[in-house]
């Protein structure tokens, strides 16, 4: 029974990390209708940008909000320079800038820090909590993860922005009306979503190491997390990314061979999903007119 | 009725034009050059598939290292353990990634543009792990990969290199005709047609879900063949060959050079190889000149702005405002 707690707790402490991408996935896919498949190695590049300032400060949660703070503007940036002109181009056009980003991302990395592993340590005290349970670093990572969560979503209910921002989303032409500026809420979108990446990149690199490809398999979770909730929705995806974390851990232990296929989990899950289940568990179903 | 098909005719030339002119390049290329150029070919095989594919028939794929990757192994495993003659492999590595293919196109055919990208990209991210599968690892030879030797030259007096090149290109140019002549055939109007506007296809009798998959596996077939070839001139395969960035790299070729084109899958494989060369060399000149793949991303995302039909796309407007 323990070993069965410890397994589903360490699965909610990486589902959480999973969750972070999947919400990042979920916001930009809902303001734009289209996954960024780049939004892994946005993470990872802004992983390596708090592991850099870590080395300059030597503290890690100045490092972490810096990291967070640039990798908002830098989602700002990345929207309003190089996504734009896409803007209303064929969804093939899209998905090349993406991937063009993904090799920027990925080999800048590997340029700027080489592709030898680096330690980042964790947001969280090493002896915080006394458990064989769960570390503290797993637990810190539930929690706050429950935290920007809970923050992002009050910033969707309550606050103006938030409010223009979801109108972009479910109806630019209404939004535009009424004086929201489409554009500038697209913007802002990749912002948080570059910002909630990096929270998820800093969270997850204690786990699995910081190398510039640290973040494919994370990515990959990510996107099931997000198609198992549904991609049209933020809850949803938060608890698909959580779930995804469990059944893998689960998987790794009690499927036999499962310890090596924690991937083609993902790929099983993807596909039958899309197959069986495209809106997800607490997705709306879209009905397309023709 | 015998009057010359003007478009058969242009397809004749230029099949004895490109037979021609590797043949000719052979006699100038050294051992060397030839192993580059036999890579390079294998890419553009594995490039003309997504070009069927992506380009013609309107499905997205960012995962065709895995069939790259199964017609490898199957090469492999049918020369290293069954004794095959390397040649005699690439009739089952193809007949192999078509199944392959053409079993994924049916779920591919309920997942439309994105959720295809989607699909394909966890395919190619779960590849390089499946091949090292402990219970597989007797076949694949687990993280170690399998080893074997280069066919022997075809007639005496050729070097392995130069030999092996010579047959990839023949087999290329064949590859090339045969996707030239199936998109100008009535089924070829049926896959771009499927493309550019799928409810119109299907309401003019066209069998959507028959020619998307048969589209898939034809495409995952050109893929196992590149795959297999590149097996060949590697003599040697290995699971993180075969990792998620050949998928990626496999597009980026296939953008350079045209999506939208035949020809364009020979530029792109062209370009895979020796562009990355090109830009290595450059890149080691100075430390402040970025690595090739950052240019070359950078290169895709420029591409989409101002020529998003790549090299060929690009030649055949230019010519175009010529004989306008």
């Amino acid at each position: 029974m323990d070993l069965f707690l410890q397994l589903t707790l360490a699965g909610l402490a990486i589902g959480s990390v999973y969750a972070c991408v999947a919400l990042a996935v979920v916001m930009i896919y809902q303001a734009t209708d289209h996954f960024n498949f780049a939004q892994g190695e946005m993470a990872m590049f802004s992983t390596f940008v708090a592991w850099a300032l870590y080395q300059v400060t030597g503290s890690i949660w100045l490092s972490f909000l810096i990291a967070v703070a640039l990798s908002f503007i830098a989602g700002i940036i990345i929207e309003r320079v190089i996504v734009k002109p896409v803007e209303n181009a064929p969804i093939f056009n899209q998905i090349i800038v993406f991937i063009g980003l993904l090799m920027i991302f990925n080999n800048l990395a590997g340029w700027f820090w080489e592709h030898t592993t680096k330690t980042l340590p964790s947001l969280f005290p090493k002896h915080g909590i006394d458990s064989t349970l769960i570390s503290t670093h797993n637990l810190g990572v539930i929690l706050f993860t429950l935290l920007i969560l809970g923050v992002t979503f009050c910033f969707f209910k309550f606050t103006k922005v938030g409010l223009a921002m979801r109108a972009a989303a479910a109806n630019p032409d209404s939004a535009r009306l009424v004086g929201v500026s489409v554009g500038w809420m697209l913007a802002l979108g990749w912002g948080l979503a570059s910002a909630i990446g990096a929270v998820g990149g800093v969270l997850v690199a204690p786990i699995v190491f910081l190398e510039p490809n640290m973040m494919s398999g994370v990515l990959l979770y990510g996107f099931a997390g997000a198609l198992l909730g549904g991609v049209n929705s933020p809850g949803g995806a938060v608890a698909g990314g959580l779930m995804v974390g469990v059944l893998e851990n689960w998987a790794r232990q009690y499927v036999p061979g499962g310890s090596e296929l924690g991937l083609t989990f993902a790929l099983i899950l993807i596909v039958g999903v899309l197959m069986f289940k495209p809106a997800g568990l607490f997705g709306r179903v879209i009905i397309k007119r023709v | 009725m015998n009057r010359p098909n003007p478009i058969t005719r242009k397809l004749a030339v230029s099949f004895a034009m490109l037979v021609f002119v590797g043949i000719a390049l052979m006699f100038v290329a050294s051992e060397y050059t030839a192993y580059q150029v036999t890579t390079a070919l294998a890419y553009g095989i594995a490039i003309l598939g997504l070009n069927i594919l992506t380009g013609y028939n309107g499905q997205f794929s960012i995962g065709h290292s895995a069939f790259f990757a199964a017609g490898a192994y199957v090469s492999a495993i049918l020369i290293t353990f069954a004794g095959w003659h390397p040649y005699a492999t690439l009739p089952i590595a193809a007949a192999v990634t078509f199944s392959m293919g053409f079993l994924f196109g049916f779920p591919a055919l309920r997942l439309e543009g994105l959720y295809l990208a989607l699909a394909t990209f966890a395919l190619a991210v779960a590849t390089p792990q499946i091949l090292k599968v402990d219970a597989l690892e007797h076949w694949t030879g687990g993280v170690q990969g399998l080893f074997f030797d280069k066919p022997d030259p075809i007639f005496a007096g050729l070097s392995v290199d130069h030999s092996l090149y010579l047959v990839t290109w023949l087999v290329f140019v064949v590859l090339m005709v045969g996707a030239w002549m199936l998109l100008h055939s009535r089924s070829g109007r049926a896959i771009m047609a499927i493309r550019d506007n799928p409810i119109a296809a299907s309401t003019m009798g066209i069998n959507l879900a028959l020619y998307k998959t048969t589209t898939f596996g034809i495409s995952a077939m050109l893929a196992g063949v590149g795959g297999a070839f590149f097996a060949l001139a590697n003599s040697f395969v290995s699971p993180d060959t075969f990792n998620f960035f050949i998928a990626v790299y496999l597009l980026v070729g296939s953008v350079v050079g045209g999506i939208v084109s035949i020809p364009g899958a020979l530029l792109g494989g062209l370009f895979y190889v020796f562009g990355q060369e090109y830009a290595e060399e450059f890149s080691n000149l100075s430390e402040m000149i970025p690595p090739p793949w950052v240019t070359f991303g950078v290169l895709l995302i420029l591409m989409m702005y101002f020529a998003p039909f790549g090299i060929w796309g690009a030649i055949e407007r230019g010519w175009a405002r010529l004989k306008r």
